[in-house]
Formats: structure tokens, sequence, C-alpha cells
């Protein structure tokens, strides 16, 4: 390498951050160098420091941060100390920024072409006119549909999917020589994951662009990056080439992390025909006022068996699980509970048959009570359909509080939001079995948690499943958790079971086209996976635009 | 030359001094980031505020002159000054009290505390006070008239005042310090309880309609649209006039009517308020969550949905009470409030209103209307004050 070739040399940065009055390190002396046209990734957990790392290679801390020491040099230029003009001259225009939630980035009031113009405008770079022109060319090349048009219209009028590309096309308006992307893909569907990743690897190879990609996701980062830097609470563990860091891993963190996704349960034997399924839905129809989101929906789950629901967002999954719970009663068929047929809205149904089933929410955040203790949060379902009081009680939250690994006296007092984001899930857990029920709904459970955590989670789950004899609903996007946990698979597509079977044989060819697509959407943490799917497929057949053809 | 050349070369020559200021910094600290990265109007802010600063004091020390054809001139300025001052220093010794002596979670507290509110915490133990005891501070009954009518405040005989009676006395001679001590109590009680009525009933419609929602929802909400499209005051006053055939002579009841009718008027707000804030929370998984286990409306209203609305209710409490505070002396102003001879503080501004015209030479007259008004002012800074900070402390919880 050349000393001309550097384009990006952070050293020994050190960043703090302000909370509760007192400054806390945030990232302890991370370094590392980034040539012209080199993709890093960065990987980690939440809190790791990833994002505020990314942010400090562009010389920007947020709020309640500062970069204590240390230099971030830029072609020559330490960002950490140039002047407020000097960075204004840079970023936008030779460093550019590329946001996880591309929705929450573009400001809704404005047309994406204007937000897409306003920084070759303002740099000087190009003419508004030239810079429309431009932008148009980009959009092409990112394969958003109509480009020409697209551009004209609002934020809320294009996909999630779009919406990220278009951010992307915004951050190459002024062919900037670094970008950093912070999890642009990490809110997308598997399918639209794909294309975004095509198109974004392509186009920073094309502009031989320098970038930073921050995800917490292994496989996607295999695909995209030259190098891999991995990060653990501000501190830097280990960096390396990306096939030397895939297929070698020095640190015992790094290879805990790659280890993740090896959790699998064995495949349990199928049910007996004839056997009463706990959870029966029989020919379920929905709809949101006049439109109909569901047709005709039916699958069992028999006792001590986990059923994964699978689909992309909008395919129904959850909205099956509130037919089942009676939140939004069906409008044809109906739903067994052992054997017997169930009102179908909830509060035509009794306390027992309310305690029967119960339900695990994909963010432990708004599941909780903020303004409850854990006492109070597990206490009350206990007290509710128990009729415990008093010590009783507390003895029996405390066994619940055992039962998902969690020290009954540190934690019994604590509000939620002095836990983690996997103690909450825990809680959440906790409040479940509390009722005692047979029947657990898992609305995409682990999918807003760490890997190391989620496999924790699914675990318990796992082992709760042994002791207690429950069955589970689990709702989920990824493919990989349906792999370790569950027992039969349903797939499910605008509302409609497209295939249903053992976990076993859906992972096993043939399957519906559909089926198959999603599958093969799922990253693998081969870093030719990427190269190899679009040489086979072509650019026109994965992930969203095969969907539409089906 | 015209004010406008002045003021226009005043603000160059601030420009000026601004551009010096920062050169200077950059020079001294060999440009530090704060000086380097200021902005011209950044720079300009801060020269203004220091010959803002100047001139505050300049004044000041001119106006602790003993010639009263000058000291007069900046009476309210000095008095204002005093004030700002003497109250600070009393939060701040109140504070250290608060931290030294008391329950370790007293004294935790009062280390959280900043100075505002302590200030306000202060002021309202004080109102407080004086209101649950007026009977034993205040030197004369309320209704009581003394002999000397028109008394100036002070107590100062060459100015015209009377040591017996220290704030004056008014246009029949009551005085005016016994008063105002009542007055915390009729004003300011009845003030807290019909604040506290308004919320009651309006944050429990609203929560209701916020979980119930469908025709209920709209009900309410229609029939709360109708009571705001008339205005508070007029509305206020009109049912006043009914109720006041109604209670006949007996102004007991009267003035029970009154706090049920700015109640219900002012708890049209907290509607909407606790209806916006509790149709965000009901969205939220935990209420779902309650719902599927079967709890009962009760529940969802008080146990699950209230404790998540307490900050923007606080928020809301110290304004309204406020703005209840206001509408209670604006409806004694007009007559129909509190009744006379019941002290109150609206109705003391409006009685002594006229002497307002007196403040350009001879400001201690004019004080006996800003009397009650300061202590309606008073009141409502340091309601203000405590909200703000239980507000902020809460939020910290939510991260």
């Amino acid at each position: 390498m050349s000393e001309k070739d550097l384009l990006l040399k952070v050293s020994d940065i050190y960043i703090d951050g302000r909370s509760d009055e007192v400054w806390h390190p945030i990232i302890k002396g991370a370094s590392f160098e980034l040539r012209k046209g080199e993709v890093m990734g960065l990987i980690g957990e939440s809190g790791a420091g990833k994002s505020t790392l990314g942010l400090a290679a562009m010389g920007y801390t947020r709020d309640g941060c500062k970069i204590t020491s240390g230099k971030a040099e830029f072609d020559g230029i330490d960002l950490v100390n140039a002047s407020a003009a000097v960075k204004r001259g840079l970023l936008g225009k030779r460093i550019a920024y590329v946001a996880q939630s591309a929705a929450a980035s573009f400001n809704p009031a404005h047309r994406l072409m204007d937000q897409h113009t306003e920084a070759p405008t303002q740099h000087g770079v190009m003419s508004k006119s030239e810079s429309e022109a431009d932008g148009m060319e980009l959009y092409r090349k990112l394969r958003l549909p109509n480009p020409d048009s697209i551009g004209f219209r609002y934020p809320h009028q294009v996909s999630g999917g779009q919406l990220q590309r278009a951010m992307t096309a915004m951050a190459m308006s002024c062919r900037p020589e670094l970008i950093i992307f912070d999890e642009p893909t990490t809110a997308l569907d598997v399918t639209t994951q794909i294309e975004v990743l095509a198109s974004i690897r392509e186009i920073v190879e094309e502009f031989d662009t320098a970038a930073i990609y921050i995800t917490h996701d292994l496989a996607v980062v295999a695909q995209m990056a030259d190098k891999i830097k991995v990060m653990l609470k501000g501190d830097e563990v280990e960096e390396a080439e990306t096939r030397k860091m895939l297929s070698d891993p020095t640190e015992d963190y790094t290879k805990s992390l790659w280890a993740v996704r090896s959790f699998q349960r064995p495949q349990k034997p199928a049910v007996h025909t004839g056997t009463t399924p706990v959870v029966s839905v029989k020919g379920v129809d929905a709809a949101y006022g006049t439109a109909k989101v569901l047709h005709d929906v039916s699958f069992d789950i028999h006792e001590a068996r986990t059923v994964a629901v699978v689909g992309e967002s909008g395919s129904g999954k959850s909205t099956t699980a509130r037919c089942i719970t009676g939140l939004l009663p069906p409008t044809k068929g109906h739903i067994e509970f052992d054997g017997q047929s169930l009102p179908l809205d909830y509060r035509k149904r009794d306390r027992g048959q309310l305690r029967q089933a119960q339900m695990i929410y994909q963010m432990a955040d708004t599941a909780l009570n903020p303004r409850k203790t854990i006492g109070e949060l597990i206490g009350r379902p206990v007290q509710f359909y128990m009729g415990l009081t008093g010590s009783e009680k507390r003895r029996r939250v405390e066994n619940l509080l055992e039962e998902i690994e969690l020290e009954p006296s540190q934690y019994y007092n604590r509000l939620p939001s002095e836990l983690s984001g996997g103690q909450k899930q825990r809680i959440g857990i906790a409040r479940a079995l509390a009722a005692e029920p047979k029947f657990i709904i898992c609305d995409e459970v682990t999918s807003a948690l760490d890997q190391l955590v989620a496999e924790g989670i699914l675990k318990l789950l796992a082992r709760l499943q042994d002791t207690l004899g429950l069955s589970y609903m689990f709702i989920t996007h990824d493919l990989a958790t349906v792999r370790s946990i569950a027992d039969e698979v349903v797939v499910m597509k605008d509302g409609r079971v497209v295939e249903q079977g053992l976990k076993e044989d859906m992972f096993q060819p043939p399957h519906h086209p559909y089926t198959d697509l999603l599958l093969s959407s799922v990253p693998e943490m081969d870093p030719d996976w990427l190269t190899n799917l679009l040489n086979e497929r072509g650019v026109e057949n994965i992930g969203d635009a095969a969907v539409e053809k089906m | 030359m015209s004010i406008w050349i002045q003021l226009i070369l005043f603000a160059v020559g601030l420009l000026a001094a601004g551009w010096v200021f920062r050169f200077a910094g950059q020079k001294a600290t060999s440009n530090a980031p704060f000086f380097r990265d200021m902005p011209t109007g950044v720079a300009f802010g801060y020269v203004l505020g220091a010959v803002c600063l100047i001139w505050a004091v300049w004044t000041y020390y001119v106006a602790r002159t003993v010639d009263p054809s000058i000291a007069n001139k900046y009476f309210f300025f000095r008095v204002a000054v005093d004030g700002f001052i003497l109250f600070g220093i009393a939060a701040w010794v109140f504070r250290l009290l608060g931290r030294t002596v008391g329950t370790a979670a007293s004294r935790k507290l009062f280390r959280s505390m900043p100075l505002t509110a302590s200030f306000g915490v202060m002021m309202i133990l004080i109102y407080a006070f004086v209101a649950i005891f007026a009977g034993a501070i205040a030197p004369y009954g309320q209704e009581e008239i003394l002999g000397s009518a028109n008394v100036v405040p002070g107590g100062n005989p060459a100015m015209g005042g009377n040591p017996d009676f220290p704030l004056g006395t008014d246009q029949i001679g009551r005085d005016i310090l016994s008063r105002l001590i009542y007055g915390a109590q009729n004003t300011v009680g009845i003030a807290f309880a019909t604040t506290c009525l308004a919320f009651f009933i309006g944050a429990s419609l609203g929560f209701l309609a916020a979980v119930l929602q469908g025709w209920l929802d709209q009900l309410l909400s229609r029939g709360v649209d109708v009571l705001m499209a008339i205005p508070s005051l007029i509305f206020a006053l009109l049912l006043m006039t009914i109720a006041s055939a109604w209670a006949g002579s007996e102004k007991g009841l009267l003035t029970f009517y009154m706090v049920i009718i700015i109640a219900v008027i002012d708890s049209t707000r907290v509607f909407r308020l606790a209806r916006a804030v509790g149709l965000n929370i009901v969205v939220m998984d935990y209420i779902e969550a309650a719902k599927l286990r079967g709890e009962g409306l009760g529940y969802l209203m008080f146990r699950e949905i209230l404790p998540n609305a307490v900050a923007p209710l606080l928020a809301e409490f110290g304004l309204r009470f406020c703005f209840v505070f206001l509408t209670i002396a604006s409806l004694s102003f007009l007559g129909v409030g509190i009744q006379p001879p019941l002290a109150d503080w609206g109705t003391m501004v409006r009685d002594l209103a006229q002497f307002i015209n007196f403040a350009a030479f001879a400001p201690q007259v004019a004080t006996a209307p800003l009397l009650a008004a300061g202590a309606i002012a008073l009141l409502t800074v340091a309601v203000n004050f405590v909200v703000d900070w239980m507000l902020h402390a809460s939020s910290g919880l939510k991260e």
C-alpha cells in the first residue's frame, strides 16, 4: 500500500458520552486505515460503539458525546480539530452518510429529487438541472423503478427498500470518496435487503468509493466488505481481511460471534394423525375495515411443538396472531383450542380461556409498562389468574425470575428501563409464564436483539418447552431462527398460506417458488454468496423484482 | 440626529466590538475551537449581553441614591433587582437547609434540586403556611374597616404611610396586608380545589374516550368541542349569572357553584390532553397485553395509562392552576366570583387599579394594586418552576 492511496486514517480515538451528569468512555482507543475504494465492515453488538466510531470518522459526534483525544485524518486533514467551515466543505461533498432508517432521514415535506439536488448545488458541484439529470442516472444504476419520475415523489410514496436506495443515490450525488453506511438494510425484509445490497455493492465498485459498512449482521458484512473490524463495548477486538476473518478468527469473542448460528434443536417426530391439536386455526379470513388481509388460513399447533410462521412484512403473520388472540375477530372460519371452539372476540372469552394463550412481543420496550417494577409486572398475572397475594405472590414471582435465569433479589424492584434488551425480553417471557399457559405466541421475539442475546432467549424458550410442555407459535422473518427452534414451518405470502410442513422437509428442495426465493435470499457467511447468486440467477430474478413476477 | 441613526450606529459599534472580542479571544487562546468556530452573530450577542448587564448594574446603582426625583424613576427596577437577589439567596439557604436536615430521602431530593425548583418549593410552602394559618398571622380581620383609608404602602409617614399598616390600606380603610393573607386562603384554596376537580373530570373522561373509542369518544369529544367553541370567560359569566340566581343570598353556595362551573369549563382542555396522551399510550403492547389478560376498564385507565401520562398532565396542571387562578380573579373582578367582603387577590387588583396612574411620579402609591398582582405572579412562577423540575426528573427516568 502506498501512502498516496491512504484516504482515511483514524488513530487512537477516544470518545466519551454523557449520561446522568457523568462522562464515561464509549470508544476506548480505536484506530483504522482506509484506502481509496476499500470497504471496511464494522461489526459488533448494540452498544459496541459502531455507529459512534463511524460518525467519528466524519469528525462528528452525536449530542452528549465528545472526542477526547485521537485523530481522524481524511486526505491529510484532521477532522477532529478542523474548523466548522472546513468540515462544511467536506461533509456531503467528499464524505457522505447513509442512515439506518431512510424513512426517518428523509424530510417528508420535500420531494426526493429536491433533497437529492441539495448537496450538489450547495457545494457548487453541479447546477440544479445537471444534478437532477445525474440523479435520474443514479436511480437507473440503482435499479429503482421509473427512474425518470420516481424522484418527483414524496418519501411516503415509495417503499422502504426504494427509499434506502434513493438515500444511497443521494449520498452518491457529489461522488464522495468516502461513504459511511450505518446499518442500511437492518430494517428491511430479506428479499428487499438482497436487492439493496446488490445495488450498493455495484455502485460503490463503479465509482471506486471507499466505504465503512456498519452492521450487526455478519453474513451481510461478508458480502460487502474487503476487511472487517470487530468492536466490543468500545474496544477494538480484531481487524482482518474478510476471508481470513471468516475462516480463521483469532479472538475468542469473534469465534463466539461466528458460532452463534449453530444452535439447533433436533427435529421432533411428526405428530400422530388423530391427536387433538392445542390450537387449530381453521379457514380463517380477516379484514381491516374493508381491506381483506387473510384468506383461508389453516394450520394446527400440537402439544410441545413449535410452529414457525414465516413471511415478509405485510404477509399476514402478525394478523394471524391477532386473530388467534381475538384482538381482530375473523370474518370467517374459527379458532379451536383443545378441540373446543373459542369465542372469536377476546372480550367474550372467559378468564380461563384468556389464560391458556399468552403472548410475547417483539419490542420488550413497549410490551412492559415503563412505570411498573418487575415485581408488579410479573406479579399482576399471578394475582389476577391464580389469586395469590402477599408473600405467596412474591414467592411465585421469585420462582418465575429464577426460571428465566434472573436473580430475584436483584431484579424484583427494578424498572424496565434499568434492564438490558435481553433481560427485558426475559421479563416478557416470565409474564407469559405467570399465567401458566399451554400455548404462547412469540411475535418476532428475537429480531430486536443481538445475536448472542437472541440465542440465549431461544435456548431459554426451548428449555421451557421441554420442562413445561408448552406449544409455541413462532412468528419470524429470520430463517436462521426458524432453523434453530422450529418443528413445523408455515410460509405465508399476501395473507395466504403458501406452504406448510415439517422443518426438515422445508429446508430440502423442492419448494413452492416463493419459499425457494425466501430461503435463497438469506445471506450466508460465504463471502462469494452474493456474487454466486447474482451470476446464477441474474439481477432480475432476485429479491422484490422476482416477487413481483410471481 | 434621529433616534434611528443612533440605533444603527450603536448596533454597528456593537458588531465591531463583537468582532474585536472574537479576534482577541482567538489570539489569547491560540485559536481554541470555541472562539474559532464562533459565528459573528454569537460574538455580537456576547457583547450585547455584556452591555445590557453593565447598563443594569449602573441603573441599579443610580436607583440607590437618596434623591427621590431620580430614585423614583427607577423605583420598580430597584424593587425587582432587590427581590430577585433576595429570593435567590433565600432559595439557596432553603436548599442548603434541606440538604442538611431531614431524612436521607428528603436530603437526596434537595441535592438533586436546581435553585429555581427550591425557590418554587419554598414559595409554595410559604403560601400554604400563610393560607392555613391566615387567622393567626393576619394583624387585622379581612372585613375590618379601620380608621384611615388610602394609606400608602411602605409605612413611612413622610411618604404618606403609617407604621401600623406596613402595606397600607385600601379605599375604604381595610388593611392590605391582612387582606393579602386572607386572600391566600380564599383564592389559592379555591383555585387548587377547582383545578383538582377539573383534572379529575377531564383525565377520567379523556382516558375513557381513549380506551373505548368508538361512539363514546365521538360523543365526549364533540361535546367538548361545543363547550370549547364558546369563549370560556363569557360562558363562565353566563353560567355564574344563572348560578347566582339559584344561590340567592347564600354566598357559600355561590362559591361552590363557581368551583363546579370553572372546573367543568377547564376540564375540556384537560380532556383533550388526556385523550391525546391516552391514545398514544393505548397503542402500546403493554395495554394490549393487559386487555388480553382480561383486565377491567378501571385497571386499564388508572393503573396502566395514568402512570405513563403523569408527566404531561403535571405540566398541564401547573399551567391550568394559573389559568384557573386568573379566571377566578377575573370573575371576582367582574363581580360574580368570590363575593365581598371576602378578600380575593383579583378583586383587590381591580379595586385599587386606578392607582397605577401614579407610577410615574409617586411609585409608592402605585404599589398598592401591584401587591396582590405580585402575589399572583410569584405563585404562578413558583408552581411552574416546580412542575418544570418534576417533568425534568420524570423524563430522566424514561431516558
